[in-house]
């Protein structure tokens, strides 16, 4: 199996979308000439011309709403955010507009759209640069939010958030986009609410997704020198959630903890806790821990931004606190 | 314009003030809830843009939108349904009077945001263009709206990539309490047109003809020429921004003074002298439209309220590509249905007899 980028698996996955369906098309800051902030979009403009692959003004608010409006009509748009910060001008398009258009009118209007781009921490570029907004668009019916962490399933997932009638929240993470992993050659897709267990074992379950993935990866090494195996499990969509991967895997444990890069109030782990706490409560030997950013915006300082983030150490912290040891 | 024609046009407007002193009166008797935000005095504006507009044509309104949905011809009966709250309402009772969707007749509606339809009326642009069809897209929202930073983000892409969608501003002087002179620092609202090089001009928006010439030339000029136009037409709410607003922020004289200006009087002084309209015929169709609305809110009355399933219909497209065992345990996912839903239609309206329910 062909081993490859992150970066190079979105690229591929949205132009086999495009070649596939004329419906398709793409639009945001420097997708086009620039070939991509982040060179997500390489070779798309060339291949398939300026009215598919659109580069739009710094003018976040627009690029969602004509992405909204052209779904409207039964087109199926990507919109790029540079980064998901810049999303927040682009707010009301998603959360009055994208998630609730179907509802508000009895079902006859559908959004099939597609808005992604990285989001989370990057390498010191500070507070209004490093944002995990997942748990904000995971809390909106009608949305449907998918965070990936390997190539793999960066692939597979937008493929199906391409084909997807429902407005979709792709967010992806930088620091992942030089990732490599095995991406199969031929034809997939991989189903928007189903997770994936990273790494088995049976000592306690971390619930983790999109970079947190690494974190707990890293974790899990470190641990299994001590003898505790931990089992990974990513959700891969946040909503809708696969709670069953979860809860099998607490349910054999018996022990949880949650890893997120956002921040640890009113954070998407809380909901994670949450359920887990009413559905596998007999099974639980401690309560659920949660690992998350700091509660304060992100400083520039390299020192202080280890500090903020979740770091295997503190996983590796909560995970011995689960086990009393 | 054949006298057939000219009546017709005339009806429509009747027929959105008719229909809506009756929303007032229901209103008032508590027998619907909400916001009620009246077109009163503005009718001339959507009459004359539907009667222009091709059957595959969109459109977008603000809140303010019962008279876009009338004068396109959708059923007053499922609209005062709607603003009941009854399952058998446009929007199912989930939108209200803010809510008004047909979109098998290009109807997407009322938003409730200032402002925020306006990029998406772009988008429907970007998609005619993109099809290389020569379908248009007419977006209407208030004077309100231009200072709002969606405004100026859609007329600039309209403008840089030739979007055919026709911008109106129905100026009606007013955002809510605050007058135009207090927001906006230019007053031609128009002249906005210029910062992004598009075609703009200043209307009447009380006189049915002149609003229905201006906006011919804009949507042509989107049809054949790809290219937005930015048109304020000056109008005037006759009653509060909604039913909780008494409107002390204008004088008694300048009501009455805007109100000697009535687009539908205006029109049947038209109707007489060109087209030997009696005053009989006109009141007959006054008489014709008073029943129309009366049997729109006998409907209402009469259709059922939503079943408690409806709640989480409608969220969600049911889709392939979201895993069975994540949909199943969400009440929304659960009820997602593949297809669109598409509002019922009944016979259309005769003076002679009520008609009764038939399937779609």
């Amino acid at each position: 199996m062909p081993v490859i980028s992150m970066r190079e698996a979105l690229n591929s996955a949205m132009r086999e979308e495009m070649r596939r369906d004329p419906s398709v098309f793409l639009l945001g800051e420097e997708v086009a000439e620039y070939q991509g902030a982040y060179k997500i979009t390489q070779g798309l403009f060339q291949e398939f011309g300026e009215w598919r692959v659109r580069d739009t003004p710094i003018a976040e608010e627009v690029i969602a709403g004509v992405a909204v409006g052209a779904a409207f009509v039964g087109l199926r748009p990507i919109a790029e955010m540079m980064t998901f910060n810049f999303s927040l001008l682009a707010l009301d398009q998603i959360v009055n507009h994208a998630a609730k258009y179907r509802y508000m009118s009895g079902g006859q209007i559908r959004c099939p759209m597609v808005m992604r781009g990285p989001s989370g921490a990057a390498a010191q570029v500070a507070a209004q640069h490093s944002q995990a907004f997942e748990s904000w668009f995971a809390h909106i019916p009608g949305l449907v939010v998918v965070m990936p962490s390997t190539p793999k399933d960066a692939k597979g997932l937008l493929k199906s958030a391409i084909r997807d009638d429902n407005p979709v929240i792709f967010m992806e993470n930088e620091v992942l986009y030089n990732l490599k992993g095995e991406v199969p050659e031929a034809e997939f897709t991989i189903p928007l609410g189903l997770g994936e267990v990273k790494r088995a074992g049976n000592d306690v379950t971390i619930v983790a997704w999109s970079r947190s993935v690494q974190y707990a990866l890293q974790a899990a090494e470190l641990l299994a020198k001590d003898g505790v195996e931990a089992e990974i499990v990513d959700p891969r969509t946040l909503r809708p959630l696969d709670e069953d991967v979860i809860f099998d895997s607490v349910r054999k444990t018996n022990r949880c903890v949650v890893v997120e890069e956002g921040w640890r109030y009113a954070g998407f782990g809380a909901e994670i806790a949450d359920r887990v706490q009413r559905e596998c409560f007999d099974a639980l030997d401690a309560p659920v821990i949660r690992v998350t950013a700091a509660d304060v915006p992100m400083p520039y300082s390299k020192i202080l931004e280890k500090a903020f983030l979740p770091q295997p150490e503190k996983v590796i912290e909560a995970v011995r606190q689960v086990l009393y040891r | 314009m054949t006298k057939d024609e000219a009546l017709a046009l005339y009806r429509s407007m009747l027929l959105i003030r008719r229909f809506e002193e009756r929303c007032a009166q229901v209103y008032v008797e508590g027998k619907i809830g909400g916001f009620l935000h009246l077109y009163i005095g503005q009718e001339a504006i959507a009459v004359g843009a539907m009667s222009l507009l091709r059957p595959d044509d969109y459109f977008l309104g603000s809140y303010r939108d019962h008279g876009y949905a009338l004068a396109r011809g959708t059923d007053p009966r499922p609209l005062m349904a709607e603003l009941w709250g009854r399952a058998s309402g446009i929007s199912r009772g989930k939108g209200g009077s803010m809510h008004f969707y047909d979109v098998p007749s290009g109807n997407f509606g009322g938003d409730g945001i200032v402002g925020g339809h306006l990029p998406i009326a772009a988008g429907m642009g970007y998609a005619i263009r993109l099809r290389n069809t020569d379908q248009v897209v007419v977006c209407f929202f208030g004077d309100g709206a231009v200072n709002e930073g969606a405004f100026h983000e859609a007329l600039n892409v309209s403008a840089l990539w030739g979007l055919p969608v026709v911008y109106v501003i129905e100026n009606n002087r007013y955002g809510m309490g605050t007058s135009l002179d207090r927001a906006s620092s230019v007053k031609d609202l128009y002249q906005r047109g210029s910062a992004y090089g598009i075609p703009r001009r200043d209307v009447d928006g009380m006189d049915l003809l002149t609003v229905r010439g201006a906006l011919a030339e804009a949507i042509d000029r989107a049809r054949r020429e790809k290219s937005p136009t930015l048109l304020e037409v000056e109008t005037y709410r006759y009653r509060g921004h909604s039913m909780s607003d008494p409107g002390k922020y204008r004088t008694k004289e300048e009501v009455e003074e805007m109100m000697r200006h009535d687009p539908i009087l205006r029109f049947a002084s038209v109707l007489g002298e060109q087209h030997r309209v009696a005053p009989a015929e006109l009141e007959a169709i006054d008489k014709d439209v008073q029943d129309q609305v009366a049997e729109s809110v006998r409907f209402a009355e009469e259709s059922p309220w939503p079943s408690a399933e409806e709640l989480y219909q409608d969220v969600y497209v049911r889709s392939p590509y979201i895993h069975a065992k994540a949909a199943e345990k969400d009440p929304a996912w659960r009820a997602a249905e593949a297809q669109d839903r598409v509002p019922e239609r009944f016979p259309a309206w005769t003076q002679q007899a009520a008609p009764a329910k038939v399937e779609s």
